[in-house]
């Protein structure tokens, strides 16, 4: 009866951590979702509203830990430079994207990519559950490995940037940084829902300490107010 | 048989339990240091109500109110409410009481500071006291976990301010925070109602970041002082005639209406408001 008994509480043992990790089986990341992201966000501007809705002027860098060699970079931000030089959705990279005044939309692309569209700079990720098919050149969005932080979050480490901005007023960024988020979900007052995405920005080159922000965006019940307006460096 | 079955009784509960346990929460103990990498309230100008949905009635009172009410003996120790935690500058030492005989959380206490007073999480099941109870400054919190999620609700806050320049808040005022732990960080969302002074849900974040180095549970004492304002005086303005109206449009280009908490400001619509220029 012993061993039935052992041979029971292995087995469940291994069922719950099997339930902890969706990867160990063949099940696709959208079956396996343990909450639902997709649909139309918008972000809801109650932080930092003067570095996000306007251009920041040039110095003003309040709160951000940045380096003595990333502060002469911001110094010298040229936002006319960047235009000419087809640089103008460097403050739409990665780093800085899901803080954007921005709609979002999110859709499965497949069944192991999450896709998500902004329409402020018609930026496109890639949250990529199957690391197999990460690869190629640095973009703005980069390289993101996703997966499902059980009971119900998502975590996205994102690499192979190119640099960018972290504020539009030329706040550096390396192609070295990554980019760690978790987004997670909560019900709102009065029926509705609202997205909480945490992003962490790890880069030494640029940043004394990785530059930690978290921003909201509530969901919308369709596209309507969806505007497509591309990047604008200034 | 009948001792086997008992056993195989307590081996599912057993299991049960302790997988319950395991996923339905985390540990939030410890200390959390602020980052400090968004907005620092009242570290700003005056008259710098961006980002706040403000009622209309909240938007004139709030232009109303004077730093310098700060210097009033009766004032200078009020502090903030606990909408603060997402405010403030301070890191967060957070430390639970447990019921010696089942072993479970009683209750997590927030620590507080020297403008903020503690926060009491009482997770015990106990209900929110009548409305008509006393409302103090930390105001009253329950929390229950959902997921790995803690969720706590607080009422009975004093009427205060949403942020230090002087936007208001009612004694109607409640707050939902959600405390979400992923590694070493943990993010605070909070959902601000306010009947009277808010357009629609306020809703704000904040990280910390788990610190070896404790910090402190309990800040300096707040000690009064004559600091030249008579008692005889209220610092305030007319709202028609407050002289920092335009603070934040000449220093940074934001449109005064935004300056002033219009609620359509928080959506990326306004951007084509103020492009069009209106």
């Amino acid at each position: 009866m012993r061993k039935v008994l052992s041979a029971l509480w292995v087995a469940g043992c291994f069922a719950c951590a099997n339930a902890q990790n969706p990867s160990a089986s063949a099940v696709s990341a959208k079956a396996s979702a343990p909450v639902d992201f997709t649909g139309y966000w918008v972000a809801l501007v109650t932080e930092d509203w003067r570095f996000r809705m306007i251009t920041p002027h040039k110095g003003d860098y309040q709160a951000v830990p940045m380096t003595p060699q990333a502060r002469k970079i911001a110094d010298a931000w040229d936002p006319a430079a960047d235009e000419a030089a087809g640089n103008q959705c460097k403050a739409y990279g990665a780093g800085a994207v899901m803080r954007l005044a921005s709609r979002y939309h999110i859709t499965w692309q497949d069944e192991n990519t999450l896709r998500v569209d902004t329409d402020w700079g018609t930026q496109t990720r890639l949250l990529r559950f199957n690391t197999a098919s990460a690869a190629g050149e640095r973009s703005w969005q980069g390289n993101s490995v996703a997966q499902w932080e059980k009971p119900s979050s998502l975590k996205v480490t994102t690499n192979n940037l190119r640099a960018g901005y972290l504020r539009k007023n030329g706040i550096p960024y390396s192609e070295n940084a990554v980019v760690m988020e978790y987004f997670d979900i909560a019900p709102l007052p009065g029926g509705g829902q609202v997205m909480l995405v945490t992003s962490i920005v790890d880069d030494p080159q640029y940043l004394l300490l990785p530059f930690i922000v978290s921003s909201q965006m509530k969901k919308e019940a369709g596209g309507e107010k969806w505007n497509p307006t591309p990047c604008s460096a200034k | 048989m009948q001792r086997e079955m008992i056993l195989l009784f307590r081996y599912v509960l057993v299991f049960c339990l302790v997988s319950g346990f395991a996923s339905a929460q985390v540990e939030l103990t410890g200390s959390w240091a602020a980052r400090n990498h968004e907005f620092l309230t009242g570290d700003g100008l005056p008259v710098d109500f961006t980002g706040i949905p403000l009622s209309p009635e909240a938007q004139i009172r709030a232009l109303s109110y004077s730093n310098s009410q700060l210097a009033m003996v009766e004032r200078q120790c009020q502090g903030w409410p606990a909408f603060y935690l997402v405010q403030g500058p301070f890191g967060l030492k957070i430390w639970s009481e447990t019921d010696p005989l089942k072993g479970s959380v009683i209750s997590y206490t927030i620590g507080g500071w020297e403008d903020r007073a503690p926060m009491t999480i009482w997770m015990d099941g106990r209900p929110h006291p009548s409305k008509y109870a006393l409302h103090t400054r930390a105001g009253f919190t329950t929390g229950v976990w959902e997921g790995n999620t803690l969720v706590a609700t607080t009422t009975h806050m004093k009427a205060g301010f949403l942020r230090k320049t002087g936007a208001p808040s009612s004694d109607e005022a409640t707050l939902t925070t959600r405390f979400y732990r992923h590694g070493d960080i943990l993010t605070l969302l909070a959902i601000i109602e306010d009947p009277i002074y808010l357009a629609e849900p306020w809703i704000v974040s904040r990280s910390f970041q788990l610190s070896a180095a404790p910090l402190a549970p309990i800040g300096p004492p707040c000690v009064t002082t004559y600091e030249g304002t008579t008692r005889e005086t209220a610092p305030h303005y007319l709202p028609e005639k407050n002289p920092f109206v335009d603070e934040m449009t000449k220093k940074f280009g934001v449109p005064r209406d935004a300056a002033e908490g219009n609620p359509e400001a928080l959506y990326p619509e306004y951007r084509k408001k103020m492009a069009a220029g209106k």
